[in-house]
């Protein structure tokens, strides 16, 4: 299967509060609130990094979740937030992307 | 076709909100008689004003009823369309237009947008809530339409001070926030009082059982309160801002649920 690299867009506005990722489309104003599993996807989604690697090195890691199982859960986030613009997804490194700095 | 009613001389009025003055400038003297006399209180010298409009009256559009309200940017200049309503804005120059029909709605959509877009760049916002004054101190209760504004509005004893019933504006100044008196109406059908006080918290409404202030997650607080901030452009780093002011707000400002019953012992637990 082709690897996926995921970068954060650079139209949103995102906030860490309290463990838990706040972040906002700037296209649409849709507000999202990542649980820790999903703001560590988050965090790593540098555009350079292939979501296989986030999953096996950060999720399954800090986690303790079986890969497939964190694999699958993982898809299907990145799914939801690229439909709504939030993260950028391709089957090449996002090179040029420059994902947004995440806020504290 | 429309046409533009004669201006036979020029007729100034400033509107004072939050301490930000905007002056309408119109030839029509019926019409700054009503725009007086819609926002009493609220009136201030002209020669004051930090903003002004020149306004243009037409006759009203036929089909202008549901048009959806556009907001945008281009080359520095803010663009507002609704219905027969067309204005166009300089935040730099401070000066504006206006073409309008006689509507004295057309005037409230003009300064509510103007003043969110102010207040935008400060860290500030106005929320769709009931706000008043107690013991020195504003309390904001925000909420959408039927969470009960103009019920807890209407509940205050003699010695709070109204701001409004719908829609309130919040200042920064600092590392604080003022809550200021507005003359945007809601159910109440009047004007609040033209004063401010510094900002004591933010309740998110709830009607329930029995009154009671809860806490909430800052998520959930950040979450509730951008729905309720009157937000009409669509330019995504105004969004982006408007987002961190909300952020900024809810470290600095406490937020609560509040859960009350329709009548005045709710007042008991606030301020």
């Amino acid at each position: 299967m082709a690897e996926k690299y995921i970068a954060r867009s650079k139209a949103i506005a995102a906030r860490m509060l309290g463990g838990e990722m706040m972040v906002m489309s700037a296209l649409d104003s849709t507000f999202f609130t990542l649980n820790e599993v999903a703001s560590t996807i988050w965090q790593a989604a540098d555009g350079r990094t292939p979501l296989s690697e986030i999953v096996a090195g950060k999720v399954c890691q800090e986690f303790e979740v079986d890969r497939e199982r964190a694999q699958l859960g993982a898809e299907r986030f990145v799914e939801e937030l690229s439909q709504h613009g939030i993260l950028l997804v391709s089957d090449q490194p996002l090179i040029d992307s420059s994902p947004t700095p995440v806020s504290q | 076709m429309t046409t533009t009613l004669a201006a036979t001389e020029n007729e100034t009025v400033s509107l004072e909100i939050g301490g930000m003055a905007i002056a309408l400038r119109t030839g029509d003297p019926s019409f700054r008689r009503l725009v007086e006399n819609r926002y009493a209180g609220f009136v201030g010298p002209s020669a004051s004003s930090h903003f002004e409009f020149d306004i243009d009256l037409c006759e009203p559009r036929e089909s202008s009823a549901g048009d959806e309200l556009e907001v945008k940017i281009e080359t520095g200049e803010w663009l507002l369309n609704w219905g027969d309503l067309q204005a166009r804005w300089n935040p730099d120059t401070g000066h504006g237009y206006v073409r309008q029909s006689c509507n004295p709605y057309a005037i409230d959509a003009i300064l509510r947008i103007v003043h969110s877009l102010i207040l935008a760049k400060e860290g500030g916002f106005l929320v769709h809530a009931a706000s008043a004054i107690r013991n020195g101190k504003a309390f904001v209760f925000s909420g959408v339409s039927g969470a009960g504004k103009t019920t807890i509005s209407r509940l205050a004893p003699p010695d709070a001070t109204l701001l409004t019933d719908e829609i309130s504006y919040v200042r920064r100044e600092g590392n604080r926030y003022i809550a200021c008196g507005t003359p945007f109406a809601g159910e109440l059908a009047r004007v609040g009082e033209n004063c401010f006080a510094p900002l004591s918290a933010l309740f998110l409404l709830e009607k329930g059982p029995q009154n009671r202030i809860e806490p909430i997650s800052p998520t959930e607080a950040i979450q509730r309160l951008l729905r309720n901030i009157l937000f009409f452009a669509n330019d995504p780093e105004l969004v982006k801002l408007v987002f961190q002011s909300a952020c900024e707000f809810a470290s600095l400002v406490p937020i609560h649920r509040l859960v009350f019953v329709p009548d005045q012992r709710v007042w008991d637990i606030i301020g």
